[in-house]
C-alpha cells in the first residue's frame, strides 16, 4: 500500500510537470500563426487545469493511502510535511484560478508546488512509528492548518513574482546604483527559487551514483560519531575528521554554533545549493543572453497589473486567518496540551509569530494609499522566503523543540 | 448639538465638523480643484484624529490612532523577535548565563548576554512595545468606530454626481428607451446578486457584506482580549510553573499546591515489530509510550499550621507525554524518566577512631532532608547539595542541572564531640572530609535505594479559558473581514443618461465583474478595462 501510494505521488508530480507545461504553452503560444490568441490561451488554460486537478486528486490518493497504511496522518516527518505542503499550494492555486481564470498564475504558482514536492523527496520516505511527543492529534490538526494557510501564501508569492517581472523596468539606461534597481533584486529572487532547484539536482544526482563521504565528530562532551555526507563534503563538521579516504575536500569547517542534528552536514548542503543555484542562473542567462525576467516579461503584457495585484493580495488575504488558526491558535492548544503552556518563546513558534506580524503589517500597509502595486508584490514574495526560512533554516541553525523532523 | 464648525453642504444638509463627505449626498466639502477625491474607507466622515491636534491627549490619541505608528510598532516588535532567535534564550540553555554565552557563542554571545537579549521576550522594553501596540490597538478601534458606524448607518440612495464620478469604478450609458423597465431589470439583477436594494425616484442603491466591515474591529477586539489575557498571568496564582520527581510506590506534595501525588507504576513501553503495520520501518527500539500511573490526593488538613497531612484520593489518571492528568486547575505533565536510578545513598556514619557504627542515615537524591536524626545526639546536617556537580574555572562548585546526575552533598555532622559541626563532602561512592585537623567521623556506603522515577512537570494557567476566547474572536473577526466584502453600487438615471458607480472595500476584479453582469442584463457591454478607469 505505501509502494502504491508513493507512485500515486510520482504520478501526480509528473502530472503537474506537464500541466506546468500546458500553462506556458497557453500564456507564450498565443502569438503563433493562425491562432487566435484568446482562444489558444482558454483552451490551453482549461488543459493544464485538467491536468492540475488531476495530479491533485492522485496527490489526495497519496495522503489518503498512506494515512491508512501508516496508521497516522501523514504529515510526521520532514517528507510528509512537504509533500503535504506542495498538496495545499496546489490547492490554493486552484482555487485562486478557478476566481481568477488567469493561465498565468498556473505558469508561476505550479512551479512551486513541483520545487516542494521534490524537495520532500530529499528526505527519508520511510513511514515510522510515532514516538510518544508526537502521539497528538492537535499536533496534526496544528501542522495541517497552518500549511494549508502557508500554501495560500506561496501563490501570493507566485502572483507576488508575476507581477513584479510584468512591470519592472527592463530597460538598460537604468541610472540608479545596482542595489537600488529592481532587476537586481528580481534577478537575486529568481536565482533563490534556482537554488532550490539546484539543491534538489545535486542531492538526486548524488543519491543516483551512491556517493558517501563520511566524518568522525568529536562533540563538546568528547563522544564521537559518524556523519554521512551524500554531497561532496565542501564543509567539515565542526571538530570532524573525515574517515573515508576517497573524495574530496573539506576546503572550510563549519562555524561552532550551529545547532540541531548534524548542523555541518546542513551547512555543506547548503553551500551546494547556493554554488549550484548560482551555477544554474548564469548558465540560463548565458542562453537566453537577457535578464531571466526580462525573457518573462512579454509573456504577460496582455495582463492588467491590477488583476496580479488583486490576485497576489487576495491569496494573503484568504491564507491569513488559516496560518493564523493553524500556526498560532492551535500551535497555543498543542503546546498547552503537550507542554502545559500556550506559548513558550521556542524558536520556531517565534518565527511563527514573525512570519504573522509580517503578513498583518502587509495587510496594514494596504490600507494606505501607494502601497499596492510593487512594494506589496515585494512583500508578498519576502513573506513566503520569510515561511521557507521557518521551515527549513530555523530547523538547520537553531535547534527548538519543534524540530521533530530531524531535518 | 450644531455648533459654529458645522459644514453645511450644498443639498442643504450639515455635517459634523472634519466631514470630508455630505453625509446626505456625498458631495466633496472640502475638496479645492484639482485635489483628490477623498479615501472612501470612512466615506469621509469625520475621525477625531484627523480633526484636532492642539492639546497633549490630541496629540497622544492621534499617534495611537495611526495606522502607520502601528505598522512602525509592528515592524520593531518582528525585529525585535528574530533578535531574540540569534541564540537560545537563557531558559533553554543550562548553566549559569552569565558563563554559557560567552563560552559557546564567543564574543557575539557576551555582547548578546550583555545587552539582555538572552531573556529578550520577557524584558521591560518588549513587553512595552507590546503594550503600546495593545493601546494602539484600543485607540485606534475607538477612533473609528463611531465614524465607521456612521458611514454604514445610513445609506443615501441619491448621490451627487461628483460622488459618482469619485469612486474607483464608474461608468455611463446613454439611453433612449423607457426608464421605467430598465430601473426593474436592474433591480432585478442586483437582487439576483444578493444585493439589498433601495430605490427612491430614479435612483438605485444596493449594498451587500455589511457586516463585513466589523471584521477588523471584532478582530482587533480580539487581540486585545489576548494582550489582557497574557497580562491576567501575572495575577498571583494564575500560572504555576513547578516540577517534582516522584519515585515508584512514593507519594510526594505537589510543588507549589495542596495536592500530593502518588506513582502507583511508570512504563516505559517499546513498539512490537510484530505491530506495526506493514512497510513501516521500525529501526533499533522506538519509543512508544511514557506513562505514569498516578493518584492524586488533596490535603484536608493544609488549613492547620503544623498538622500532618490528612490525604484524601480525588483523582486518578495515566498520565502520558500529550495527555496530562488534568483535576479542576492543576495540570501533571509526563516530561522526565530515570529507569532503575540510584534513587536514595544508605550511609552508615562511622567513629573512626572507635572503629564504631553510630547509625546509618539516607540521603535522598531528590528531595534530600535538611537534618537526619542519626543516633540520641548525633544529627547530620545537610548544608548543601549540587544534583549535577562539577567545578567552575573558578574552582567554585556548581549544579550544572537540576536532575542528579552527579549528586554531591556537603553534610555536617553535629554530636557532643563535635558542637561546632564537622563538615565533609559526600559523592557517589566517595567522601572527601575536611582538610582541618584529623576527622573524626567517617561514612561507609551500603546498598543504594534504586528505582524507578518520573519527572512530572506541575502548571496551572488560569487565564487559558480567556486567551482561547479572545482568539476565538480574532477568528471571528478575521473570517468576517476577509471572506466577506462590503460592496455598494449606485445607479443613477439623470436625463438621458445612466450613471453607475460603485464601491468595495477589497476585491476589486470580484466587483467589476459583478457590475459587468448587471450591465449585460440591459444589453450593456462594458469590459473590466472600462470599468478601471474610474476616479481614484
Ligand atoms: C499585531 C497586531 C495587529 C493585527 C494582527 C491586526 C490585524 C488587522 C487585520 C487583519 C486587518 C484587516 C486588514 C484588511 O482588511 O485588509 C486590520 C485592519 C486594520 N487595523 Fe489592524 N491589526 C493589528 C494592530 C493594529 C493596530 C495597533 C492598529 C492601530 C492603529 C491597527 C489599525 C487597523 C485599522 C485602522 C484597520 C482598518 C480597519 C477598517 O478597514 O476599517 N491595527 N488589522
Amino acid at each position: 500500500m505505501i509502494a502504491i501510494s508513493s507512485n500515486l505521488l510520482m504520478l501526480a508530480f509528473v502530472l503537474y510537470l506537464v500541466s506546468f507545461i500546458a500553462f506556458v504553452m497557453a500564456v507564450t503560444g498565443k502569438k503563433w500563426s493562425n491562432r487566435d490568441p484568446k482562444e489558444h490561451s482558454e483552451r490551453w488554460g482549461r488543459i493544464g487545469f485538467y491536468l492540475t486537478a488531476a495530479g491533485f486528486l492522485s496527490q489526495l490518493g497519496f495522503l489518503v493511502l498512506r494515512w491508512i497504511a501508516g496508521g497516522h496522518s501523514p504529515t510526521s516527518n520532514m517528507f510528509e510535511f512537504m509533500a503535504f505542503l506542495s498538496f495545499a499550494i496546489i490547492l490554493a492555486f486552484i482555487i485562486l484560478f478557478l476566481i481568477y481564470r488567469l493561465p498565468a498564475l498556473g505558469m508561476f504558482s505550479l512551479p512551486v508546488g513541483i520545487i516542494m514536492i521534490a524537495y520532500a523527496s530529499v528526505f527519508p520516505k520511510d513511514v515510522q512509528p510515532l514516538i510518544p511527543a508526537l502521539q497528538s492529534y492537535w499536533l496534526y490538526i496544528h501542522v495541517t492548518t497552518a500549511a494549508l494557510g502557508e500554501g495560500v501564501f506561496a501563490v501570493g508569492f507566485a502572483a507576488g513574482l508575476m507581477y513584479l517581472i510584468r512591470v519592472t523596468d527592463q530597460s538598460q539606461k537604468q541610472r540608479k546604483p545596482w542595489w537600488k534597481r529592481g532587476t537586481t533584486w528580481l534577478e537575486f529572487s529568481i536565482s533563490v527559487v534556482l537554488m532550490l532547484v539546484g539543491f534538489i539536482l545535486m542531492v538526486t544526482i548524488f543519491s543516483a551514483i551512491g556517493y558517501e563521504v563520511v566524518y568522525e565528530v568529536t562533540n563538546e562532551t568528547g563522544m564521537t560519531s559518524e556523519v554521512t555526507y551524500t554531497l561532496p563534503s565542501i564543509a567539515a563538521p565542526y571538530n570532524g575528521e573525515r574517515i573515508t579516504d576517497e573524495g574530496f575536500g573539506p576546503f572550510i569547517t563549519t562555524p561552532g554554533w550551529m545547532k540541531g542534528v548534524d548542523p555541518g552536514r546542513k551547512f555543506n548542503t547548503m553551500l551546494w545549493s547556493v554554488i549550484s543555484g548560482v551555477i544554474l542562473y548564469w548558465l540560463l542567462r548565458l542562453v537566453v543572453r537577457k535578464r531571466l525576467a526580462a525573457v518573462a516579461q512579454p509573456w504577460l503584457r496582455d495582463i492588467d497589473p491590477a488583476v496580479i495585484d488583486e490576485i497576489s493580495y487576495r491569496s494573503i488575504a484568504i491564507g491569513f486567518p488559516i496560518f493564523t488558526l493553524g500556526a498560532l491558535i492551535f500551535a497555543m492548544i498543542w503546546a498547552a496540551e503537550a507542554w502545559g503552556r500556550f506559548w513558550g518563546w521556542d524558536p520556531k513558534e517565534v518565527w511563527a509569530l514573525i512570519t504573522w506580524l509580517f503578513y498583518s503589517a502587509y495587510l496594514h500597509f494596504r490600507l494606505s494609499r501607494g502601497w499596492h502595486g510593487s512594494k506589496s508584490a515585494w512583500m508578498a514574495v519576502i513573506g513566503f522566503v520569510v515561511v521557507v526560512f521557518t521551515l527549513v533554516f530555523v530547523n538547520l541553525v537553531i535547534a527548538g523543540l519543534h524540530s521533530y523532523a530531524g531535518v | 448639538m450644531t455648533t459654529v464648525d458645522d459644514i453645511k453642504c450644498e443639498c442643504g444638509h450639515t455635517n459634523p465638523v472634519g466631514t470630508l463627505l455630505c453625509e446626505a449626498c456625498g458631495n466633496p466639502l472640502q475638496k479645492e480643484d484639482g485635489e483628490e477625491f477623498p479615501d472612501m474607507r470612512y466615506d469621509g466622515v469625520s475621525r477625531r484624529s484627523q480633526t484636532f491636534s492642539r492639546t497633549i491627549v490630541d496629540k497622544i490619541w492621534n499617534f495611537f490612532s495611526s495606522v502607520r505608528v502601528a505598522i512602525i510598532l509592528i515592524i520593531i516588535v518582528l525585529l525585535a523577535s528574530i533578535i531574540g532567535t540569534i541564540f537560545p534564550q537563557e531558559m533553554y540553555i543550562s548553566g549559569p548565563a552569565e558563563q554559557v554565552y560567552p563560552e559557546k557563542y564567543g564574543i557575539a554571545g557576551e555582547i548578546y548576554y550583555k545587552l539582555g537579549f538572552h531573556n529578550l521576550y520577557t524584558s521591560w522594553w518588549y513587553i512595552t512595545l507590546l503594550l503600546m501596540i495593545g493601546t494602539s490597538l484600543v485607540i485606534c478601534s475607538l477612533d473609528r468606530v463611531v465614524p465607521l458606524y456612521r458611514a454604514l448607518k445610513k445609506l443615501p440612495v441619491k448621490r451627487h454626481l461628483s460622488f459618482m464620478k469619485g469612486q474607483k469604478v464608474y461608468t455611463s450609458v446613454s439611453l433612449s428607451q423607457d426608464k421605467e423597465p430598465v430601473l426593474d431589470q436592474l433591480q432585478r439583477s442586483l437582487s439576483k446578486k444578493g444585493f439589498r436594494v433601495v430605490r427612491e425616484g430614479y435612483s438605485l442603491v444596493g449594498e451587500k457584506g455589511r457586516f463585513s466591515r466589523w471584521g477588523p474591529y471584532i478582530n482587533h477586539i480580539g487581540l486585545i482580549l489576548v494582550i489582557v489575557a497574557v497580562l491576567m498571568r501575572l495575577i498571583p496564582g494564575f500560572y504555576l510553573d513547578e516540577f517534582v520527581w516522584v519515585k515508584e510506590g512514593e507519594t510526594r506534595k505537589v510543588t507549589g499546591t495542596e495536592y500530593y501525588v502518588k506513582n502507583v507504576e511508570f512504563k516505559e513501553e517499546y513498539y512490537d515489530p510484530e505491530d506495526v503495520p506493514e512497510g513501516v520501518d521500525v529501526e533499533g527500539r522506538v519509543v512508544k509510550n511514557y506513562q505514569t500511573d498516578a493518584i492524586l490526593y488533596e490535603n484536608r488538613a493544609a488549613d492547620t499550621p503544623g498538622a500532618p497531612p490528612d490525604l484524601v484520593e480525588v483523582h486518578r489518571d495515566q498520565i502520558r507525554v500529550n495527555h496530562p492528568l488534568k483535576y479542576k486547575d492543576l495540570l501533571l505533565y509526563q516530561s522526565g524518566r530515570r529507569l532503575n536510578e540510584v534513587t536514595a545513598l544508605n550511609i552508615d556514619l562511622i567513629h573512626l577512631e572507635r572503629e564504631e557504627v553510630i547509625g546509618p542515615f539516607t540521603l535522598d537524591l531528590y528531595h534530600p532532608e535538611s537534618e537526619i536524626k542519626v543516633s540520641e545526639d548525633t544529627t547530620v546536617r545537610v548544608l548543601e547539595y549540587f544534583t549535577d556537580f562539577e567545578w567552575t574555572e573558578d574552582n567554585e562548585p556548581r549544579s550544572k542541572s537540576p536532575d542528579p546526575n552527579n549528586p554531591a552533598f556537603v553534610v555536617s555532622v553535629i554530636s557532643p564531640e563535635t558542637p561546632a559541626g564537622e563538615r565533609s563532602w559526600i559523592f557517589l561512592g566517595s567522601t572527601l572530609s575536611s582538610p582541618d585537623g584529623e576527622p573524626v567521623y567517617g561514612f561507609a556506603f551500603t546498598k543504594p535505594e534504586i528505582a524507578d522515577v518520573t519527572g512530572l512537570m506541575v502548571r496551572k494557567e488560569k487565564s487559558l479559558p480567556f486567551i482561547y476566547f479572545g482568539s476565538g474572536v480574532v477568528m471571528l473577526g478575521l473570517v468576517m473581514g476577509f471572506y466577506w466584502q462590503h460592496r455598494r453600487i449606485w445607479i443613477n438615471f439623470e436625463g438621458e443618461e445612466i450613471q453607475i458607480a460603485a464601491h468595495t472595500n477589497k476585491n476589486w476584479y470580484g466587483l467589476r465583474r459583478e457590475v459587468q453582469q448587471i450591465l449585460q442584463s440591459i444589453d450593456v457591454e462594458r469590459s473590466i478595462e472600462q470599468l478601471s478607469k474610474g476616479g481614484k
